[in-house]
C-alpha cells in the first residue's frame, strides 16, 4: 500500500515537471509571436478626440495595419466610454468581401478596390459607393543576417535577382559592386519568401515590376512567383528564420526587423546616398505618390521609381474603405468620428514608434477633407 | 449478479420478447448516433464534392498532375501533384519512424517496465498528446530545424549516393519533408503507443502463461503470443496515427519551406502537403480560390478513406488472431 502511494506521488512529480516544461514551451511560443505594438501604450487618451455618443463599430481586413488599428482602437475606446470598436484582422480580401455584404462598416485593405468591387459596393452604399481612404503607410524592410557585413546596400535589379535565385552567392559581382568595402563571404544566399498569399508580397513585386522589369519577369501578385529560395508562412516566421541562420535574407514589415534586431538593407535608388528602411524615409516616398482615385476615391499610385533624396520607395499604403454616401445610419457617427481621429495629427503621430509611416501632410489633408463629407 | 425485477409478481421475462421503455430509448439513441455519424460524413462528402467539381471544371491546368497553385489568378491554375507527393512522403517517413518506437514503448510499459516506472511513463506519453500542434510547429521551427543540421550533413555525406538523401545545398536550413516526417512521428507517437498498450494488455494471460510454461523466454512470449494477438490492434493504432499525420496542418505549415517543386531529394527545402497548402492559401483566397482549396481537401478525404479501407482489409485477413480491436 505504502509502496503504491509512493509511486503515485512520484508519478505526480514527473507529471508536474512535464506539465511545467510544457508551459514554459508555450510561453516561449507566444513570446515570439507577440506583435511589437502590443507592449507599447502610445500615450494617454487624448482629449482632442471628438467622441461619438456611443455604439458599436465592426471593421475587418488587412493584417498589415493590425498593430496600428490596435493602438487606435484602444486609445479611442479609452477616451470615449460607451463605444465599442472591433477590428478583426483577417485579410484584405476578406475585409472587402464582408464590407460588400454589409457585415462590417469599415474594411481595411492593402490594395484599392477593384472596379467590380466598387460596382458591388453600390448595393450597400445607398446612393454612393465604397471609397479608398489611405490611412497607414509603412516600409517593407529587407532583413538580412550576415555577420561582419553592416550597411549592406542593394538596388532593385540585384534584389530581384536574389529573390529569383539568379544570384545565389553573397560575393556575386553585382553585390560586390554596390558594396566595394564590405567583406562578403562566398556562402550561398538563402532567400526567404512568404508561403501564404500576402499583400506584402504583392507590394514587393509591384516594386520589382516598376524598377526591375527585366530581372523580375512575373506580374505582381499576392502569391509568390519567383524561382527557388525558401518559404515561411508569416512575416514573423520569415524574421525568425532570418535571425536563426546565417547567409539569409527576407522581406517583412519594418516592425519585425526592429523586434528581432535584424539588420536591414539600404536601397540604392539613384539618390545621392543609399536609403535606409525607416518610417520617416517611407513617408517621404509616399509623399511622391499620386492620387489616382476618381471623384471621392483617394487611392494612391506609389512612385516606386522615385529618386528623391532620402525616400525609401519600397513601401506599402493600406486603406480604410467606407461608403462616401449611404453609410449605415446607426454606425455613421461612430465611423466618422473614429476615422477623423485616426487621420488626425494625433492619430498619425504615434505610428512611427510601431514601425509604420505617418501619412505625408498633403495626402493627410485630402483624407481629412474627404472624411468630413462622409454621410 | 442476480438482478431481480422490482415487480416480482410478473412472470420471468421470456428472452427477447419483452422490451421495456429503457431498451427502446437506448436502442433508439444508439441507432440515432450511428445514423447521425453517417449523415455527417455524407453531408461533408456532398459539400466537398459540389464545391470541388465547380472549381475543378474551371481549372486551366491538369488538377492532378500540375504543380502550381494560383487559384486566384485569371484564368485559375492549380494542381495537386506536389501536394499528393508531399503528404504521402511525409506521412510514410512519420510512420516508418513512429510505429516501431511506439510499439517498443507500449511493450516496455505493458511487459518490461517495473510498475512504478510504467505509470509515469504512460503519463508522459499521454502528455505528448496534449500539446497543441502549433506548439509542435514552433518547437520544430525554432529548435528541431537548427539541431537537425548535423544529421542532414551526415546523411548527405554518407547516404547522398542514394539520391534520396542528396541535399542540393548542404548548408541550407533543414526545413524539408524529412524534418516534417520526424516532427509528425513525434506527434503521432502517443496515439499509436496508447492504443497498442491497451491492446497488449488485453492479450489473455493464459496465452502468455502457456508460452512461459513451455519454457519460452520473455521475448519469445512476446513474439509468439503477444504480437500475433495484437497485430490487428497495432494496425488500427497505426491507422489512427496515419490519419493525424495526413491531416496535420499548423506544425507542417510552420516547419516546411513550401514551394511548388516536386523533388525526390527528401532533404531539400521544397514541397508541400494538402493541409499546409490550405492553411497557406486560405487567408487571401477569393471565393473561387476557396472552392479550389476544398477540391484539394476532397482528395485528402478520399486518400484517407482509401488508406483506412486498405487497413480494414489487412485486419479482416488476419481475423483468426484478432482480439477485441478488430
Amino acid at each position: 500500500m505504502k509502496l503504491s502511494r509512493n509511486s503515485g506521488l512520484r508519478a505526480l512529480t514527473v507529471g508536474a515537471v512535464a506539465v511545467s516544461s510544457a508551459l514554459v514551451l508555450t510561453a516561449c511560443g507566444s513570446d515570439n509571436n507577440a506583435s511589437p505594438g502590443d507592449t507599447k501604450t502610445s500615450g494617454a487618451a487624448k482629449s482632442s478626440i471628438a467622441c461619438a455618443k456611443g455604439g458599436q463599430l465592426l471593421a475587418s481586413g488587412s493584417s498589415a495595419q493590425k498593430n496600428a488599428m490596435d493602438v487606435w482602437v484602444k486609445n479611442y475606446m479609452a477616451a470615449c466610454p460607451g463605444t465599442n470598436i472591433n477590428y478583426k484582422s483577417s485579410s484584405s480580401g476578406e475585409g472587402v468581401t464582408q464590407f460588400n455584404q454589409g457585415a462590417v462598416s469599415i474594411a481595411g485593405s492593402d490594395s484599392p478596390l477593384k472596379p467590380e468591387e466598387i460596382t458591388a459596393s453600390k448595393t450597400i452604399c445607398k446612393g454612393g459607393q465604397g471609397i479608398d481612404l489611405p490611412m497607414v503607410g509603412g516600409p517593407i524592410a529587407i532583413g538580412y543576417h550576415l555577420p561582419g557585413v553592416d550597411n549592406l546596400v542593394l538596388d532593385a535589379p540585384t534584389l530581384a535577382k536574389i529573390f529569383n535565385s539568379t544570384i545565389t552567392k553573397w560575393d556575386d559581382e553585382a553585390i560586390k559592386k554596390l558594396n566595394p568595402t564590405a567583406k562578403l563571404p562566398s556562402s550561398n544566399i538563402q532567400a526567404f519568401h512568404r508561403s501564404t498569399d500576402s499583400g506584402t508580397t504583392d507590394n514587393l513585386t509591384k516594386y520589382f515590376n516598376a524598377t526591375a522589369k527585366a530581372e523580375w519577369p512575373y506580374e505582381h501578385a499576392k502569391a509568390w512567383k519567383g524561382k527557388g529560395g525558401q518559404s515561411a508562412p508569416g512575416s514573423a516566421d520569415i524574421a525568425s528564420n532570418v535571425k536563426q541562420a546565417e547567409g539569409t535574407i527576407g522581406y517583412f514589415e519594418l516592425s519585425f526587423a526592429t523586434a528581432n534586431n535584424l539588420q536591414t538593407v539600404k536601397l540604392a535608388t539613384g539618390a545621392a546616398a543609399p536609403v535606409a528602411a525607416s518610417s520617416e524615409n517611407a513617408s517621404k516616398a509616399i509623399a511622391e505618390a499620386k492620387v489616382t482615385g476618381t471623384g471621392t476615391d483617394l487611392s494612391l499610385k506609389l512612385a516606386y521609381d522615385t529618386k528623391a533624396e532620402g525616400a525609401y520607395p519600397l513601401a506599402l499604403v493600406t486603406y480604410e474603405i467606407a461608403c462616401d454616401k449611404g453609410n449605415k445610419a446607426d454606425t455613421l457617427e461612430l465611423a466618422k468620428s473614429f476615422l477623423t481621429y485616426i487621420a488626425s495629427e494625433d492619430g498619425q503621430k504615434g505610428l512611427s514608434s510601431i514601425g509604420y509611416a505617418p501619412l505625408p501632410t498633403e495626402i493627410a489633408t485630402k483624407v481629412r477633407a474627404q472624411i468630413a463629407t462622409l454621410s | 449478479m442476480d438482478i431481480t425485477p422490482t415487480d416480482s409478481a410478473l412472470p420471468p421475462p421470456s428472452r427477447g420478447s419483452v422490451t421495456r421503455i429503457g431498451d427502446r430509448v437506448f436502442s433508439g439513441l444508439a441507432r440515432g448516433s450511428g445514423i447521425f455519424l453517417l449523415v455527417v460524413m455524407a453531408s461533408i462528402a456532398v459539400f466537398l464534392t459540389i464545391r470541388a467539381t465547380h472549381a475543378i471544371s474551371q481549372d486551366h491546368a491538369n488538377f492532378f498532375t500540375s504543380f502550381e497553385w494560383d487559384a486566384n489568378a485569371t484564368p485559375p491554375v492549380f494542381g495537386i501533384g506536389v501536394l499528393i507527393y508531399g503528404t504521402i512522403v511525409s506521412s510514410v517517413i512519420a510512420m516508418a519512424l513512429a510505429v516501431p518506437i511506439a510499439v517498443g514503448i507500449a511493450l516496455f510499459i505493458s511487459h518490461y517496465a517495473p510498475r512504478r516506472l510504467a505509470t509515469p511513463l504512460a503519463y508522459v506519453v499521454d502528455l505528448l498528446a496534449a500539446i497543441p500542434s502549433i506548439i509542435y510547429g514552433l518547437w520544430g521551427a525554432i529548435y528541431l530545424v537548427p539541431h537537425l543540421k548535423g544529421l542532414n550533413l551526415w546523411l548527405d555525406e554518407y547516404l547522398g549516393w542514394t539520391g534520396v538523401f542528396d541535399k542540393t545545398d548542404p548548408e541550407g536550413a533543414a526545413r524539408s519533408l524529412f524534418t516534417v516526417g520526424i516532427l509528425l512521428a513525434i506527434m503521432i507517437l502517443p496515439i499509436i503507443t496508447n492504443v497498442s498498450r491497451e491492446v497488449f494488455r488485453q492479450v489473455p494471460k493464459m496465452h502468455e502463461e502457456a508460452a512461459l510454461a513451455l519454457g519460452a523466454t520473455r521475448w519469445e512470449v512476446i513474439r509468439m503470443s503477444v504480437l500475433p494477438f495484437a497485430r490487428s490492434g497495432i494496425i488500427s493504432a497505426s491507422m489512427l496515427g496515419l490519419g493525424r499525420a495526413l491531416g496535420e496542418t499548423m506544425a507542417v505549415a510552420t516547419v516546411l519551406s513550401a514551394s511548388p517543386v516536386l523533388s525526390a531529394k527528401l532533404l531539400d527545402p521544397v514541397g508541400g502537403t494538402f493541409a499546409q497548402n490550405i492553411a497557406a492559401k486560405f487567408g487571401e483566397a477569393s471565393p473561387f480560390g476557396r472552392d479550389a482549396l476544398i477540391a484539394s481537401g476532397l482528395v485528402l478525404f478520399v486518400i484517407t478513406l482509401l488508406v483506412n479501407g486498405a487497413a480494414r482489409l489487412i485486419i479482416a485477413r488476419r481475423k483468426e488472431y484478432s482480439g477485441a480491436n478488430a
